[in-house]
This record gives C-alpha cells, sequence and structure tokens, in this order.
C-alpha cells in the first residue's frame, strides 16, 4: 500500500483541470486567500531558503575559491579549477567513489533481494510471523552512528565479538577488521546491511499485503508452485514497490556517513563522498569551494535518480 | 502492521479459506521455522552480546576474555555511564532539539498538506514535487553553503549563546523542520486527498473559513497519519548524527546521538562502557520499537516514496 497507489487511487475531482478549481477558488473570501497563502507560503520558504538555496548555492560555490573565514567578499571565481582538482589531484577521492558503488552494490544485491525474500516468506501464513518481522525490523529504529558503535563492539581487534571468538585477539595473530584499509569497508556493509534488510523487508511486505490475495489462491489452484505464483502473480504486482526500493537503495547509499564517521571519521579505507565533503568544512582548513564541488557532484548523482522517480509518481498521479 | 491500518478502509474479498489451498509439505514448513529462527538468533546476536558485555565490569572482561560465562554481573557499567558522561544533560539536549522540531514539523506539513489536497491551485504538483525532492537529498548536497549561511545568520543571544544560527539549538530545529516536511507532507496530503471533498464543501455551505476547515475539519480526521508520522520523526531525528555534528560545535549542547561520538574515548574507554552507553542511548528508540511499532511501520510504508 503505497502512496503512488494512493496518488492513483485519489478522486479524480482532485485534478480534473481548472473548471473546478476555479469555481471554488472564486467562493474564497480575501480572508481566505490570505490564510491559504500563509499555510503554504511558510513552508515553503524554509525549504527553499534551508533546502534548495543551498542547493543552487552548492553548484555556484563549486566555480570560487572561498576560504572558511571572511565574509562574502573574500569570494574569488576560480571556474573549474575545483573540479580539475578533484579528479585530478585528490588522492581520497577515487577511494570515495569506488566505496560509494561498493556500498550502492552490496545494498543493491544482499539487502534488497534478502529483505524480498523475508517479507515473501513471512507473508505466507505461518505461526509467529509478528514475532519474526519484529525481531528483523528491530535494527531499522536504532541510530545509524549507534550501529557505528556496535560495528565497534563486535569488529574491534582486541575487545570485539568476532575475534573474541575465533580467539585471534593477540598481536601478530589478530585480523585487525577495523584498521586494514582492506577489510573495514565490509566490516561496516555488515552492520549497514543489518539494518537496511529490515527495512526493505517492511516496505516489501507493506506491498505484499496489497496483492489480491485471490490471485494467489487462483494461481495455486492452477497448479502453480511458489516459485511460479511469486513470478507471475506476486512480482508483477510489486512494481511501485520495487521503485521505492531501488530509489531508497541508493539514497541511502549515497547519504551513508554515520557509520563510517564513528569508526575512523572516514578515512583509511572508509572514504565516502559524504565524509569528504563534511571534512572541508569542518576541517582545520575549510575549503568551501572545494566543498561544494564535492557536494555538487553528490548532487548530480542524486538528483538523476530523484528526478525521473518523481517525474514517474507524479506524471502516473496527472494521468489518472 | 500495513499501511492500510491508517488508510481509508479498503474493501478486499476475505482471506482464502485455508482449505482450498493444497496442505504445504510439513518438512519445507518445519525447515521455513528453523531458518527463520536462525536468521532471527543472528540478528539479534549484536543486541544481545552488547546488553551482556554491559553487565559485565571491565576487569572481569579483561581477565576472563569477552566470550566467557562467569565473574560478577551489575549494573555498574550503565551507572557509571549515565553520571560520569553527564548523559541526562544530553537527552535534555535531544528533548529541546526533537520535540519543537517534530510539532512544527507536523504543523507545517499538514498545512501545505491541506492547501496541495483541498484546493486545486495549479502550482499544486511543483510545490509538492519541490517539498518531496527537497526531502530525498543526501544532507551533505546541501551542507557546505548551509553552513556558511548558519555563520552568517546573527541571532540576538537570549535566543543563541553563540550570536548566530550556527551552533545553536533554533538553527538544528529549524533544518529538522526544513528537511523533513517534504516527506510529511507528501504522505498527508495523500491521505487528505482521500477523504471525501463534501466534507469541506458542506462545512464552507455553513460559512467556515479556511482556517477552521483545516483545523477542526480536516486536522482531527489526519489523527492516524498525525500519530504515525509523529512515531516515525521522532526516531528520525532522535537519531540525527549528521546535522548535530556540523552544525553544533558546542560539545555540551549537542543532542545525545551526537554527543556520544565525542564522550568515546573521553568517558568511555573500553566497549563494556561504550556498550551500556550504546544501550542507553537507544532507549527512546526502543520503547517506539516495543510500543508504538505498528505507528512507526505505518508511518514508514504509508510514504514508501521516503528515500
Amino acid at each position: 500500500m503505497t502512496t503512488v497507489q494512493d496518488a492513483r487511487s485519489a478522486p479524480p475531482s482532485a485534478r480534473t483541470g481548472t473548471g473546478r478549481g476555479r469555481r471554488r477558488s472564486r467562493r474564497l473570501t480575501s480572508h481566505d486567500r490570505i490564510t491559504l497563502t500563509l499555510m503554504g507560503g511558510v513552508p515553503t520558504l524554509l525549504t527553499v531558503g534551508l533546502v534548495w538555496l543551498p542547493a543552487l548555492l552548492s553548484v555556484a560555490l563549486s566555480f570560487s575559491s572561498w576560504p572558511g573565514i571572511g565574509g562574502v567578499s573574500s569570494i574569488h571565481w576560480v571556474g573549474l579549477e575545483n573540479y580539475r582538482n578533484i579528479f585530478t589531484e585528490y588522492p581520497q577521492f577515487p577511494p570515495a567513489i569506488e566505496h560509494n558503488l561498493l556500498w550502492l552494490a552490496v545494498f543493491f544485491l544482499l539487502p534488497a533481494p534478502f529483505g524480498l525474500f523475508l517479507a515473501v516468506q513471512l507473508d505466507k501464513q505461518i505461526r509467529f510471523s509478528r514475532l519474526y518481522q519484529s525481531v528483523l525490523f528491530l535494527p531499522v529504529v536504532l541510530s545509524l552512528a549507534l550501529i557505528g558503535f556496535m560495528t565497534e563492539l563486535i569488529f574491534s581487534p582486541t575487545q570485539g565479538l568476532i575475534n573474541n571468538l575465533t580467539g585471534d585477539t593477540h598481536q601478530g595473530n589478530m585480523i585487525d577488521w577495523l584498521g586494514d584499509p582492506h577489510l573495514n569497508i565490509w566490516a561496516v556493509l555488515v552492520m549497514a546491511c543489518w539494518r537496511q534488510t529490515g527495512y526493505v523487508m517492511i516496505l516489501y511486505l507493506a506491498g505484499l499485503k496489497s496483492v489480491d490475495p485471490s490471485l494467489k489462491e487462483a494461481a495455486a489452484l492452477d497448479g502453480a508452485n511458489g516459485w511460479q505464483a511469486f513470478q507471475h502473480v506476486v512480482w508483477p504486482a510489486l512494481r511501485s514497490i520495487n521503485v521505492v526500493v531501488l530509489v531508497i537503495t541508493v539514497i541511502e547509499s549515497l547519504r551513508a556517513f554515520d557509520i563510517v564517521y564513528i569508526i575512523n571519521r572516514g578515512t583509511d579505507g572508509l572514504e565516502l563522498l559524504s565524509v569528504l565533503v563534511t571534512d572541508n568544512i569542518i576541517g582545520e582548513a575549510s575549503r568551501i569551494g572545494f566543498g561544494s564541488a564535492l557536494a555538487t557532484i553528490l548532487l548530480v548523482i542524486s538528483l538523476a535518480f530523484i528526478v525521473p522517480y518523481l517525474i514517474t509518481i507524479f506524471r502516473k498521479d496527472e494521468r489518472e | 502492521m500495513t499501511a492500510t491500518t491508517v488508510h481509508r478502509p479498503t474493501s478486499r474479498p476475505a482471506p482464502p479459506v485455508a482449505a482450498h489451498r493444497p496442505r504445504p509439505a510439513r518438512i519445507s514448513r518445519i525447515a521455513l521455522h528453523a531458518f527463520l529462527v536462525g536468521t532471527c538468533v543472528i540478528w539479534l546476536a549484536p543486541l544481545i552480546y552488547a546488553f551482556y558485555t554491559a553487565l559485565r565490569p571491565y576487569d572481569s572482561t579483561a581477565t576472563r576474555g569477552y566470550v566467557s560465562v562467569g565473574g560478577p554481573y551489575n549494573l555498574s557499567n550503565f551507572t557509571t555511564a549515565w553520571s560520569q558522561a553527564d548523559l541526562p544533560r544530553y537527552f535534555w539536549n535531544s528533548m529541546v532539539i526533537t520535540v519543537p522540531a517534530l510539532v512544527f514539523t507536523l504543523l507545517l506539513a499538514s498545512m501545505v498538506a491541506f492547501v496541495v489536497a483541498r484546493y486545486s491551485f495549479r502550482i499544486n504538483i511543483a510545490l509538492l514535487l519541490l517539498f518531496t525532492a527537497g526531502n530525498l537529498l543526501p544532507q551533505q548536497a546541501i551542507i557546505t553553503p548551509l553552513y556558511k549561511i548558519y555563520q552568517l545568520v546573527p541571532l540576538p543571544t537570549w535566543l543563541a549563546a553563540s550570536g548566530k544560527l550556527d551552533d545553536s539549538f533554533l538553527g538544528l530545529i529549524l533544518i529538522h523542520v526544513a528537511f523533513q516536511t517534504g516527506f510529511c507532507a507528501f504522505v498527508m496530503s495523500n491521505y487528505m486527498r482521500t477523504i471525501p471533498g463534501e466534507l469541506g464543501e458542506a462545512a464552507l455551505m455553513d460559512g467556515a473559513s479556511a482556517w477552521r476547515q483545516y483545523w477542526q475539519i480536516i486536522l482531527p480526521l489526519c489523527r492516524p497519519v498525525l500519530a504515525a508520522l509523529a512515531t516515525l520523526e521522532f526516531t528520525w531525528i532522535y537519531n540525527d548524527f549528521f546535522w548535530a555534528t556540523v552544525l553544533m560545535q558546542t560539545g555540551a549542547n549537542r543532542p545525545i546521538t551526537a554527543a556520544l561520538n565525542n564522550l568515546t574515548g573521553e568517558f568511555f574507554v573500553n566497549n563494556n562502557l561504550i556498550s551500556a552507553a550504546s544501550l542507553i542511548v537507544a532507549v527512546p528508540t526502543l520503547v517506539v520499537f516495543f510500543a508504538l511499532q505498528r505507528q512507526f511501520v505505518a508511518g514508514l510504508t504509508l510514504g514508501s516514496s521516503k528515500g
């Protein structure tokens, strides 16, 4: 049951053109007009001022050099220099892109299908389904920062659960899960997947509830086995949820920040785009122009996914 | 469990009668349960381990190892974490930020949703797009200019000790409201559109103003969706780490989720204390999990367009 469907099933009167709208607005008193403008306007101003204006400024400032101290007058324009520096001589950039892509690939290959699998199993009428659901969903309420601490509890080389289980906690034979730049991203990803799987599962469970049970019933009567029923009945009905899960997977991978920042501030194998942006503002020498260029790259990648997604939702909405 | 609980009632055929269905093989049912139990055990392991570790004094784990049984079990790690690092203070900071942010988010979102859903102004779709897209952006894509803006906006010192929007509670509240309003507005406008138009029309005939329609007719009908969103937003705002880390430099004013990072290393020097502190910080979200799970899930799935 998604908003996508909601939007579709909304009464047609809500958007059948201007006729009705005009009729209504004529009935509005000037007092109502002011009320409605304020009700829509105040939140819009806040969102435009604190979200969209900074987003546009990120793009504008990415062509500038602006040291952290000093007012607006100390900005000077440098063209594409920031981008050139990022792509040619910023050693953290390639690993950051690599880790963001790895994050995305792992989220796409593990929690998404596993979450779907769990949802399909739990949607069957089995006993204790609610209990299983609750347990698997538990990490979703925890903050990502907290999951960063849990990562330390489990993977810390001397005090962590894994190395204590295997008995390798002494110098020489221990595996440094969090310090080794080739290993630590995987430790982090394990814990990130722990949370993401429950999230995806809940979304799919809601989607599965909206699959008409009589269809599944009919498929079963026709002798379809579990997999066939899933392939031909359930999967097609999940289309809108699939889009939602895809967008969440992408956005969550781009937003990833908290866990790595807790562990080592996103260095030595844990670089991410989000961390680089942050480092360029709150580091010792904040470089606003350079940080903005990194933010713009992040912005462009996210918009490449957000825009088609929103067009799909709202076009569907318009059409019907 | 599903959004349907907060949804307009959908008429749906009754669940199929079990007798129609070919009886599932017993073996595969058992295998499925075994698999699910196994998965759940793995899922709970990190939390159980954290709790177990928190119950044991550091000396005991140092001599016996972390994976061991025996030695004293007590709550001393919890009491030490609580008092030594002054956790009540950070909890208070969290409340000072979360509660106003939550109230204003829901208020503003419901107002936008009301305008968008109940009046067919031509800008509606554009407005909703603006809000929804804004909410999907990664925070880091806007933080750099936002940080500079926050530094340049002065505030009277009675409002913020820092004298500017940066490093103030107000600044954090505002960005939460600005960022979260989009998601809530989207969910609420979809919900409001399912409320029959006649309700508002009738009130209009009686001469009710737009504000009265909103406040006395529509908003009370939105109680279920408000409850769902309040639960979800409380958790999200409480769980915020990024905004507080960047926009609140004064460590003593940080909300608890972000403060924990500074306190580690200074006060929480071993995994036993970190476990205890982490679990204390998780308490409000665990309360949500145990008491308000239905609302949380409803909020999440109602707006499954959320990124």
